[in-house]
Formats: C-alpha cells, sequence, structure tokens
C-alpha cells in the first residue's frame, strides 16, 4: 500500500509537469490551429539554455533562469511564430506539421553537435529530501513540482477567463473572424498564446530535468506523452490537458511498477487507442464539428 | 512524347547502364534508394493523394524486414515474406487506421506516432523473436530459377524490376477512378463527399495500400543489408520517409522517388559538414515548405510555369511591335 502510495505521488508529479507541456499545446491548437509537433523539443530545450547560463557563463542559477527564461520568450515564442508558423499558415495544416517535425530534428540535432550527447545532470529546484508519510516514503521535490505545475495551470486558467485580455484570447479561439469584428487585436492575442506556450515549456523544463537529466533526445518522448494527454483529457479544453496529463504520469508509474517496465511507454499509447475508440472528443473535451 | 515521359525512359536507361560502371558501395546505395523509394511511393499516396500524415512508415518497413527474414531463416521462399509482409502492413493499416480516421485528420500522424514507438519496443524487448538488439542475420539473399542474387549488381535489376512493378501499380491506382477519388478528397474533401465519394474509406485505404508498400519496401531491405536490428526502424527513420516524400513534391508521382536520391545522396555529399548534416537538411525543408509547399517538382513546374508565360507574353508584345 506504502508502495502505491509512493508511485501515485511521483506519477502525479511527473503527471503535472506532462499536463504544462499539454496545456501549451491545445492553447496552440485552439488558438491558431498549430499542431505543434515540436512540442517535445520545446520542453528538452530551455534547459540547455539555462546550463549555457550555468555552466559555459559561469552565472547562477537565477540569472541563468531569467536568461533562459528571454531566450525561449524570444525564440520559441515570437520567432517561432514570425519565422515558422506565420509563412506557413496560408497553405494550410499539413506543411505546418511538417515543418514542425523538421524544426524538432533541427532543435535535437542542434543540441546534440554544439551543446553534448550526453545526459547532463541539472540543478534541483526544490529540496530533494524526502519525508515518510504513513509509511510510505515521499520526495518533497514531487510534492512541490505538484504544486508548482497545478498552481500554475490555476493561474493560466484564472487569466483566461477573468482577465480581458484572457477572454480576448478565448474569444479568438473560439471564432477568430467574430472576434476580430468585436475589435479585439487577434494578431496580438495569437501572439500572447505563442508566449504563453513557451512560457510554459520552460516550466516544464526546469521541473523535469533534475529528475531525467538534460539530454538531446528527450524531447522525443515528452513530445508524445504530451500529445497523448492533450488528446485523452480533451483537446479543446485546458482542464482536459490537465487530466490527461495527471492521467498519463501516474498509469505510466504504476503500469512500469507492476505489470512491465520493458512495455513501460506503451500504455499511454494503448491509452490513446482506446480512448479515440471510445471517447474520441476525450475525457473532458466536448465534441467538436468534424473537419473531414 | 510529354518531357515527363522522355526524362523517366532516360532516367530508366540510366538506371540499367549505371550499376556496370559503379563498385560495390555505389550498387549498395543504388538499391537502397529503390528500397527507400517503394516506401516513400507508398507514404505519398497516403500524404499526397490523399492527404494523411503517417509517422509509422518505418515500422511498416521494418515488420516487412523482420517478417522476410523469419521466414527466409526458416527456409521458405523469398515471396512468401515478400506476399506475408504486404498482407500484413496492410491489415495493420486497416486496423490502426480505422479508429484515428474517425475522429480528425491530423489524428492519424499521433496514432502512427505512437504505433512506431510501439514496433519498435516489440523488436527490441522480444529476443526470443527478433533476436532484440543484437538484430537478426543469416539469411541468404534469395535465387530464382537457380540463379542467385548474391551478386549485388543481380539483387540490384531484381529490386529494379520489383520497384518498376510496383510503380505501375501505383501509376495505375492513380489513374483509376480511385486514384481520382483520393485526389479529389485531398484538393476538397466536403465537395469530394458531397459529389458521393466516400472519404473515410477511401483516405483508410490509401493509408492501408500506403503501409502495404511500407512493408513490401522493407522485405527488399531485409536481404539488401542481410542485417537487421530494430535501429533501422526507429521513428526517425519514419521522419526521413516522410521528408523525402515532401522535398520530392508530395502528390507527384516521381516526387517520392527524386526525394529519396536526395536523402540517400545527400549524406554523401554533405559528409564533410559531419553531424551538421541532419540540421542542414531539415532546415532546407522549412525553407521549401514556406516557398513552395508541393516540393522540388512543384517549383519545377511552377518555375517553368512562369517561364512559359514570360516568353508567350515576349512573344505578343514582339508580334504587336512588328508592322
Amino acid at each position: 500500500m506504502a508502495e502505491f502510495f509512493q508511485l501515485l505521488v511521483s506519477g502525479l508529479a511527473t503527471g503535472s509537469i506532462y499536463a504544462l507541456a499539454a496545456v501549451g499545446f491545445t492553447l496552440l491548437w485552439q488558438a491558431s490551429k498549430v499542431i505543434n509537433f515540436a512540442q517535445g523539443e520545446f520542453v528538452m530545450l530551455p534547459a540547455f539554455f539555462i546550463l549555457i547560463g550555468t555552466q559555459v557563463l559561469g552565472w547562477n542559477f537565477i540569472v541563468a533562469l531569467l536568461f533562459a527564461l528571454i531566450c525561449t520568450l524570444v525564440l520559441l515564442g515570437y520567432f517561432f511564430k514570425r519565422v515558422i508558423i506565420d509563412p506557413m499558415l496560408p497553405h494550410g495544416v499539413l506543411p505546418i506539421v511538417i515543418a514542425t517535425i523538421a524544426l524538432g530534428i533541427v532543435m535535437r540535432d542542434s543540441v546534440k553537435e554544439f551543446y553534448s550527447a550526453e545526459a547532463q545532470p541539472f540543478p534541483a529546484v526544490f529540496s530533494e529530501e524526502t519525508v515518510s508519510v504513513f509509511g510510505a516514503v515521499i520526495s518533497v521535490q514531487d510534492i512541490a513540482i505538484l504544486i508548482t505545475s497545478l498552481a500554475a495551470i490555476t493561474l493560466l486558467q484564472v487569466f483566461l477567463t477573468r482577465t480581458r485580455t484572457g477572454r480576448c484570447m478565448q474569444a479568438t479561439a473560439q471564432n477568430r473572424a467574430v472576434a476580430e469584428i468585436l475589435g479585439v487585436n487577434v494578431k496580438r492575442m495569437i501572439l500572447y498564446t505563442f508566449l504563453i506556450n513557451a512560457a510554459l515549456a520552460l516550466m516544464a523544463s526546469v521541473l523535469i530535468s533534475p529528475i531525467y537529466l538534460a539530454k538531446f533526445s528527450n524531447g522525443q518522448s515528452i513530445g508524445l506523452i504530451a500529445f497523448i494527454a492533450a488528446i485523452v483529457g480533451g483537446f479543446n479544453q485546458v482542464r482536459g490537458a490537465l487530466v490527461g496529463g495527471l492521467l498519463i504520469g501516474v498509469i505510466d508509474n504504476l503500469s512500469a511498477a507492476y505489470i512491465s517496465a520493458e512495455y513501460r511507454t506503451a500504455f499511454p499509447l494503448i491509452l490513446l487507442i482506446i480512448i479515440i475508440l471510445v471517447r474520441p472528443q476525450g475525457l473532458l473535451g466536448t465534441a467538436e464539428e468534424r473537419t473531414v | 512524347m510529354r518531357p515527363m515521359t522522355i526524362a523517366g525512359l532516360a532516367v530508366l536507361g540510366l538506371l540499367i547502364v549505371l550499376p556496370f560502371g559503379l563498385k560495390g558501395y555505389g550498387i549498395y546505395i543504388l538499391s537502397l534508394w529503390i528500397v527507400y523509394s517503394i516506401a516513400a511511393m507508398g507514404l505519398n499516396l497516403t500524404l499526397g493523394y490523399a492527404g494523411q500524415v503517417s509517422l509509422a512508415q518505418a515500422a511498416f518497413l521494418g515488420i516487412g524486414a523482420y517478417t522476410t527474414a523469419l521466414l527466409m531463416k526458416a527456409g521458405y521462399p523469398f515471396f512468401v515474406g515478400f506476399g506475408l509482409s504486404a498482407g500484413i502492413c496492410f491489415g495493420v493499416g486497416l486496423i490502426l487506421g480505422y479508429p484515428a480516421l474517425r475522429v480528425q485528420h491530423h489524428f492519424l500522424a499521433f496514432v502512427t506516432l505512437g504505433f512506431n514507438a510501439l514496433v519498435w519496443l516489440v523488436f527490441r524487448n522480444e529476443e526470443w523473436l527478433t533476436g532484440g538488439t543484437y538484430g537478426l542475420m543469416g539469411f541468404s539473399r534469395p535465387s530464382f530459377f537457380g540463379v542467385s542474387t548474391n551478386n549485388p549488381v543481380v539483387f540490384y535489376f531484381f529490386s529494379l524490376a520489383l520497384f518498376l512493378l510496383l510503380a505501375f501499380v501505383l501509376w495505375w491506382i492513380v489513374r483509376s477512378p480511385w486514384g481520382r477519388a483520393f485526389q479529389a478528397l485531398r484538393e476538397n474533401p466536403i465537395r469530394a463527399n458531397s459529389l458521393g465519394v466516400d472519404v473515410r474509406r477511401m483516405t483508410l485505404l490509401a493509408f492501408a495500400i500506403g503501409s502495404a508498400y511500407g512493408g513490401m519496401a522493407g522485405s527488399l531491405f531485409a536481404p539488401l543489408v542481410e542485417f537487421i536490428d530494430p535501429q533501422s526502424f526507429m521513428l526517425d527513420t519514419s521522419l526521413m520517409l516522410l521528408l523525402m516524400v515532401i522535398v520530392g513534391g508530395s502528390g507527384h508521382f516521381f516526387g517520392p522517388i527524386l526525394g529519396a536520391l536526395l536523402v540517400i545522396l545527400l549524406p554523401e555529399w554533405l559528409r564533410f559538414t559531419e553531424g551538421l548534416y541532419l540540421i542542414i537538411y531539415a532546415s532546407l525543408v522549412i525553407v521549401l515548405l514556406a516557398v513552395c509547399p508541393s516540393g522540388l517538382l512543384g517549383l519545377y513546374e511552377r518555375t517553368a510555369a512562369a517561364v512559359r508565360a514570360r516568353s508567350s507574353d515576349r512573344r505578343e508584345s514582339a508580334g504587336g511591335s512588328a508592322p
């Protein structure tokens, strides 16, 4: 029982990180119909911005974090939108899918070539001590990760529903033409979405890298899990991505411990296929109009 | 004759003469190109004609390769493995595509992405069957009517013959009412639907046939390389195949063949850049997509059309100024 509880908590912790990536993913999709196949690499890269700051330039962690924040917002937010997405948008969804796949390759191989092909240790943001709760050994880091990500997603939800800018963003996501008629600055709202996605990616990167180490190839598995979380939860819901992320984190952990460690990555995939068969709009999603 | 036909015949002539002027490695590269071309042609049917992204072509390549290798090791003739590879991949394509295509078009991309990861896990973990990370070897190249294809040139011509056959079948599919339906639904799914095309069934069929081509390519890949391991069928290979189709020109019949040639030759040309090769290649793909999403052949067609328009303009203006 104690073991089960331990696995549950650490599953929720990693799951909440996946949720951060999945939320950004769904936001992008809602705002501009961009399916970002480089989302996993978006989570992988900011950790290396921080490592450049702390190891190459010799800054302390906080300065490096600020540096990474700026790099992430500029490169993965602004430039991603202006250089990659904007020229592709008139061509439809398919070229964007392929361009983001190619972008993922560029990011992955650039880190491998210009930084390191080896997994890099990454400083833990939170204490790595453990506490004992009813016989279960719970890591403080896991609890802190869970609280931080949930707080971030809650804040985002409050921002989207309670502030004027947030509501304008939602209006843009729901119906771009009408939002524009009503005087919403649609272009700026879409840019905000890209910036929020970049910030969420940075956050996920800082939280996950102490656990899995920073490595160029991390993006592939993180990206796949973020897609699955978004689809399982519901592609058009922020809440859905959160539930999907947590669920996948727990399933991943429990199945690795109780069923098969070798086929660990297979269980989220099986869940994906079941969801698509049984409830294609996702657990919390509302059915969208079929786009054929 | 149309210029495309002439070019096709010239290339075919070159393909017949070329192996006699090449050494072992050159012939190997040429054979590899043929194998990847078959896989990319199949993917082109899925992507270029039916407008679906499949990220599992490497998995189908792998299924074909392992099926053929295992059957040949068990003593069955090559064509049993070849046929079975095509059949299995067609079936898997149907099973995989059916749930995915129920929802939205991009779902197939996610499902196939997951499927490729899953298949790779099976190749790596099921050591009793696939040899795990050690891979499979010890299967000989097939022989027909007493002629062994152990000689690289003979194997090359054997692959070329199969390639031409499969290309012809695909050409026929694309030209048939079926193929027209594929194109109709890529251009405008809603319109195709209202004209009586069963969009879901046609898309599913295109994906399944495309997957079967992946399986047949894999079936040739195994005896060509004579050693297979899970590494060759990772997601990266699927991405490479996808980029081949895009670069060459998805939806153009010769697009994937040109794309495969580039992807095979580029690492040889860009060898001096060492590890930067993939970065350069992927960046070029992004630029190409921004400039011309229909690939190199699309770019060629557009330029040719522009040149023609300009020369006819000139002729008109010249005609106007003459007395």
